[in-house]
């Protein structure tokens, strides 16, 4: 009698391990056989590889600098800012309208340099003011509230959002201008590499090292750091709590215009107001792959999210034999997001991080 | 004096970009299709003369506490109330001159080249037709007159108050509900040329008008008069008399609940089943997120699993392999998505409460991604869906068409509300409460919470499969784009808005949700910012829903709420704290 | 055969060792006091015994079952049930639903039996009320009457004290662990509710461990002290033999005895 409890309570709790092991094993089972067999069908040469390498480089630079808004947020706040995606197409779906109008009037041909510095200011000041506005309007009256009240907010937000654009600037879609001179070649060694991709990584590159600047270097950045070890001490030390959290919210929204009109650049079309959901979902994945709160993680996160949707359906779903790979490039982020929260919620990098803010 | 006007021009400058917002993102415009009263104010414009009202009738309310002691004689009263309406009016003035600068604005550039809606249309409305710099006086006139009347309202003696206020609110219900007027008249018996004196194909007659106003405050009136000596005399009745009254209160619910569909006739009743299919939803969800508490966002999921297990069972579709009745079906459907509940639930069981929602969304959205990709078109049919699912059938009787499947899905929803009723107040319930309001303790008194945890998933899963048989039914053909976040986000909207663990409040939530936006066809472009403002504001505003189970109200409105200990993630629990030691 | 016996447990977290090789055990129907100074590691040891946390080495064997791997719930089923330093009630539930709760592990009703409302169900949730009816009336009027239907959230500081203890007792566990029952109640409710403990074990039948600061609660309950410092076991015996080991004294008693 008294075994047959311990067993039974045994069995039930190894199920779950169980089950998971069996995901693991398959999630590994299914990558390699699929990526085996795309190798060895040995459709695809080496620069194809590569070119894609660098092109999901490039697609992830832009999930990074979204996911630095996540990341930052949360650092602060331990909140899933869920509306950020909504953020990055404030921006992108606002300059977009400047775009077209510098098009039409014959300036964009004549100082493309200049544009795109001007859509640059007008993409990161939209993005801000509406990152700002979110947190003063739906999240600042949250902030000691249990930490559901303020997602189940964010979510509301995003839809909010979403649909507050399409009423002011209507459903259709809408396309950026080409800047021919980056949509050429360089070759490399043998290899074409898109001129574009190379811009759109190095530009994020920028962005990011500027920010890292701010945060380590500037007082502001100390302010941050503090503020997110601990708010109560660092308002006692004289931080002025409510501001660095408005600094952090326009920080995040700055990177998230810059990246509305880098997509811009890269992919000029499908700008519209639902552009923003699933990047956004994608830029929180990236940020919890590199370890939630942690800076360089969710750099390094959305460099391997862009790689890895890039390549993952060519490599592993094509060896599998499923037609029309690239339809479920989109599922491959989400099905990487998912795995990543079940299995390693603290991230790639960021253990000791993620536990102390878990 | 100078706070007042400072919060009357702070008030009207919010009230002004309510405005302003409204209208530039085209709602004024498209309400104005429909009226509210024929002839006098259409829907649009109606919100616009509410917003302005709510305005100058708060400004009263902020300042007049201390001033205005209604049923007081003398000059103090009498300056007072000079004092609120004259703000009042400030701040009305205020909202409007936000929209006399929009005018003033689109005359000189165009707007519209980037904002869609800022059309001639809104801005003729915006000036009932006048040219601009007379429009926008007009404007500014009327702002300041609604205004001053909504602080007028506040300064009258509430039992003037009360019932004047219920006629506005019943007049603009009912002016949107007008449609719903129209067929009930013509069902119900009354001739066209009649039911035309009172209502119109485009709104209330200015007669209909009346009458629902004055009704209303009649029910008002009597209801301020009658209620308590009526609930006295009852209560004194004998026991068996007593009985009687609630026999027939009960009776007289449940004849009306049948009789329903007949009553509002075809067109209402489609939107009845689809309200009904949510209220279902939302039961099911209750369970998952109300009593268990695990935000799932991908609630959607099951419902998909349910209406596509369905389609393929029954449909004459050559994708499906069998074809058999929907009776013989359903239990196969409902274990398909209990298990389906049982497979999402349990990779998540220590999942931390946040990454719960966002995993069970990517949950959601993977299985729409499925169901639309070539990859599983042999079996799921792709883009194009399923087609071809029969009705059901009831021996020889054939429930076609929304007033017979409005019984199906009643029958359903009752079911799951009797379901969640007796799981209330039982071992069961007591279990998931428990485990919602601290994880560890729960477990400790002996509560095996992941049993629990994947019993909650897999029952929300259950009901949910219902209401996508039903939607599968009600179609009789499904599409994986009507299985997208949408879904998820209804779900749960509807259950914040009546109150987390609230069964009223699901109900009251999917007709004001789901009932109103699908009866008014032009609202369906703005459903989902309505969804968005529902979540933002009743989180801040009133957590607790609006017909809220009393134990959910405590809790959301404590600061360090329960909820933060079933957050713990196992490697926190391994973290020491100082005091642990 | 002790009714819990520890050998070996140890616990670490990440550098640092808070059970340190610990093998001490209890008795049926003993009242031992187990005390020492803050970060001894006592919690720990409540926290290792009921499952909350994993141990990295060593058993727990209690009434016959090596517990190592158990889930929280089934230890509780096996007999021990437990209180925790900052009282953790289920606060928006009922004071009343709080003590049914804690009868889980000892009735098995199940979904089917509450939908159908079966006679077997309806006999056990009658019966669950007035046991849970029976457990809070231990305390006296207290707990009873109209405060059956109040929320936990609303009770005063000591009866929610008293409403925890209520839930554990109402487990039917044979072992009972009480963590610092009487931490911040005044000096009667303290002397109250250490007679309490006595007749827990005297009417009810508990085998009592609890951990507290009060050395006059220590002296005056409890047959037995168990005295840990770092995580190990550094004396045990009656009252007035630890009081005058070296060890303790030097840990702990020792500055306690000179503030107080």
């Amino acid at each position: 009698m008294k075994n047959t409890l311990r067993q039974r309570i045994g069995e039930q709790f190894s199920l779950i391990t169980l089950l998971l092991w069996a995901l693991r094993v398959g999630v590994f089972i299914v990558v390699l056989w699929g990526s085996i067999n795309t190798l060895a069908s040995g459709r695809y040469e080496a620069s194809t590889w590569i070119n894609l390498v660098i092109a999901g480089l490039a697609q992830g630079s832009i999930y990074a600098l979204i996911a630095l808004g996540y990341s930052l947020v949360y650092g602060i706040l331990r909140f899933i800012n869920f509306a950020h995606g909504e953020v990055f197409m404030a921006g992108a779906f606002t300059s977009v309208f400047v775009a077209e109008a510098l098009e039409r009037s014959g300036f964009f041909p004549k100082y493309p340099i200049l544009t795109f510095a001007i859509l640059l200011i007008v993409s990161m000041t939209s993005s801000t003011v509406v990152a700002v506005l979110l947190e003063r309007i739906a999240y600042r009256p949250l902030r000691n509230a249990p930490r559901l009240v303020p997602l189940i907010t964010a979510i509301g937000a995003s839809f909010f959002l979403q649909y507050t654009f399409r009423g002011l600037y209507g459903s259709g879609f809408h396309t950026y201008p080409e800047f021919g001179q980056l949509w050429g070649v360089w070759n490399i060694a043998g290899m074409d590499i898109q001129i574009v991709q190379v811009f759109v990584f190095l530009a994020s590159l920028l962005m990011m090292a500027g920010l890292y600047l701010i945060v380590e270097r500037t007082k502001t950045g100390k302010a941050m750091r503090a503020v997110s070890e601990d708010k109560e001490i660092a308002a006692l030390m004289g931080i002025d709590v409510n501001r660095v959290i408005v600094i952090t919210f326009v920080i995040g929204g700055m990177l998230a215009g810059s990246a509305g009109v880098i997509r811009g650049m890269y992919q000029p079309q499908g700008i519209w107001f639902f552009m923003g959901f699933h990047p956004g979902l994608k830029a929180f994945t990236a940020a919890v792959l590199g370890g939630i709160g942690n800076i360089p993680g969710a750099m390094l996160g959305g460099l391997f999210l862009g790689v890895f949707e890039t390549v993952g359906p060519t490599l592993i779903l094509q060896g599998l034999g499923i037609p029309a790979a690239n339809q479920l490039k989109d599922a491959i982020a989400i099905i990487m997001l998912v795995l990543v929260l079940i299995f390693r919620p603290q991230g790639i990098l960021g253990e000791k991080l993620a536990e102390e803010k878990a | 004096m100078f706070n007042n006007v400072r919060l009357a021009l702070k008030l009207g400058f919010y009230g002004g970009i309510i405005a302003l917002f409204i209208s530039v993102i085209g709602m004024v415009e498209t309400f104005d299709q429909r009226n509210i009263i024929n002839g006098v104010v259409s829907i649009g414009l109606g919100v616009l003369l509410i917003n302005v009202l709510v305005i100058g009738y708060q400004t009263a309310a902020r300042i007049g506490k201390g001033l205005v002691q209604p049923g007081e004689n003398g000059k103090q009263t009498a300056r007072a109330r000079a004092i609120v309406i004259g703000n009042g009016s400030l701040a009305g003035a205020v909202v409007s001159s936000w929209l006399a600068l929009l005018v003033l604005v689109e005359s000189q550039i165009n707007l519209r080249s980037v904002l869609i809606n800022v059309s001639p249309e809104l801005i003729s409305l915006l000036t009932f037709g006048l040219e601009t710099g007379a429009g926008a006086l007009l404007l500014l006139f009327l702002g300041t007159l609604f205004g001053g009347l909504g602080a007028f309202t506040f300064s009258l003696p509430s039992r003037v108050r009360r019932p004047l206020v219920a006629g506005l609110m019943w007049l603009a219900f009912w002016g949107l509900l007008s449609g719903v007027i129209r067929t009930t008249l013509s069902e119900i018996g009354i001739p066209s040329v009649v039911a035309k004196l009172f209502v119109k194909i485009e709104g209330l007659t200015p007669l209909g008008a009346v009458i629902i106003f004055l009704l209303a405050i009649a029910i008002n009136l009597g209801n301020q008069r009658w209620r308590e000596p009526l609930i006295e005399r009852i209560t004194l009745l004998p026991p068996t008399r007593q009985r009687y009254f609630r026999f027939g209160t009960w009776a007289l619910g449940i004849i009306l609940l049948l009789a329903l569909p007949w009553i509002v006739g075809r067109v209402t009743s489609d939107t009845l089943v689809l309200v009904g299919i949510y209220i279902l939803m939302g039961f099911g969800l209750n369970i998952v997120v109300g009593k268990a508490g695990l935000l799932d966002l991908g609630y959607v999921a099951f419902f998909a699993v349910g209406a596509y297990s369905t389609a393929i069972l029954t449909s004459a579709d050559e994708i499906s392999a069998i074809q058999i009745s929907f009776w013989a079906a359903l239990p196969i459907i409902v274990i398909i998505t209990g298990i389906a509940g049982l497979l999402v639930g349990a990779p998540v069981l220590r999942m931390r409460g946040d990454y719960l929602a966002i995993v069970t969304l990517g949950f959601g959205e993977i299985a729409r991604f499925i169901a639309l990709s070539d990859w599983f078109k042999p079996w799921l049919g792709g883009a194009q869906g399923v087609i071809n699912i029969p009705s059901v059938a009831l021996g020889n009787f054939l429930i076609v068409g929304p007033q017979k499947l409005y019984y199906l899905i009643l029958a359903f929803a009752l079911f799951a509300l009797f379901i969640s009723r007796r799981l209330d107040k039982s071992r069961v319930g007591r279990a998931w409460e428990a485990m919602r309001e601290d994880e560890d303790v729960a477990e400790t008194m002996g509560v095996n919470t992941i049993y629990y945890k994947l019993l909650a998933f897999a029952m929300g899963a259950m009901i949910a499969s219902l209401g996508g048989a039903v939607f599968a039914v009600k179609l009789s053909a499904i599409f994986p784009h009507s299985f997208n976040v949408e879904v998820s986000i209804t779900a749960l909207s509807l259950l914040i808005i009546g109150g987390i663990g609230s069964l009223p409040g699901v109900v009251v939530g999917a007709f004001a949700l789901v009932g109103i936006p699908e009866l008014l066809r032009e609202f369906s472009e703005y459903r989902l910012l309505l969804y968005g403002a529902v979540l933002i504001i009743m989180m801040i505003v009133r957590p607790e829903g609006l017909v809220p189970s009393t134990r959910r109200a405590r809790e959301l409105h404590e600061d360090e709420a329960a909820q933060d200990d079933w957050l713990k993630s196992e490697t926190e629990r391994n973290i020491i704290t100082p005091a642990e030691l | 055969m002790p009714l819990l016996e520890t050998t070996q447990l140890t616990k670490d977290f990440g550098g640092l060792r808070a059970i340190n090789s610990l093998g001490l055990h209890i008795d049926q129907g003993e009242i031992v006091s187990l005390i020492g100074p803050n970060g001894a590691g006592k919690t720990t040891f409540f926290n290792l015994i009921t499952g909350l946390y994993p141990q990295n080495t060593g058993d727990i064997i209690f009434d016959g079952h090596n517990l190592k791997g158990m889930p929280p719930s089934s230890i509780t089923k096996l007999g021990i049930a437990r209180t925790f330093q900052t009282v953790r009630l289920f606060n928006n539930m009922t004071v009343l639903e709080n003590v049914m709760v804690a009868q889980h592990s000892r009735t098995k009703s199940g979904v089917f039996g509450a939908i159908l409302q079966t006679a077997s169900f309806r006999e056990e949730e009658e019966m669950i009320r007035e046991k849970a009816k029976e457990v809070l009336s231990f305390f006296g009027s207290k707990l009873t009457g109209y405060r059956f239907d109040q929320p936990a959230s609303m009770l005063s500081y000591a009866n929610r004290r008293r409403l925890e203890i209520a839930r554990a007792m109402a487990t039917e566990a044979k072992l009972l662990l009480l963590d610092e029952p009487t931490a911040g109640m005044n000096p009667r409710e303290t002397q109250d509710l250490a007679e309490l403990i006595g007749k827990m074990r005297d009417e009810k039948g508990f085998t009592i461990l609890f951990i507290e600061h009060d050395m006059r609660v220590v002296k005056g309950v409890s047959e037995r002290v168990i005295v840990l410092d770092y995580g190990q076991l550094i004396a045990e015996g009656n009252y007035e033999h630890i009081s005058q080991n070296d060890r303790v004294l030097e840990a702990y008693l020792g500055k306690k005895a000179e503030n107080a």
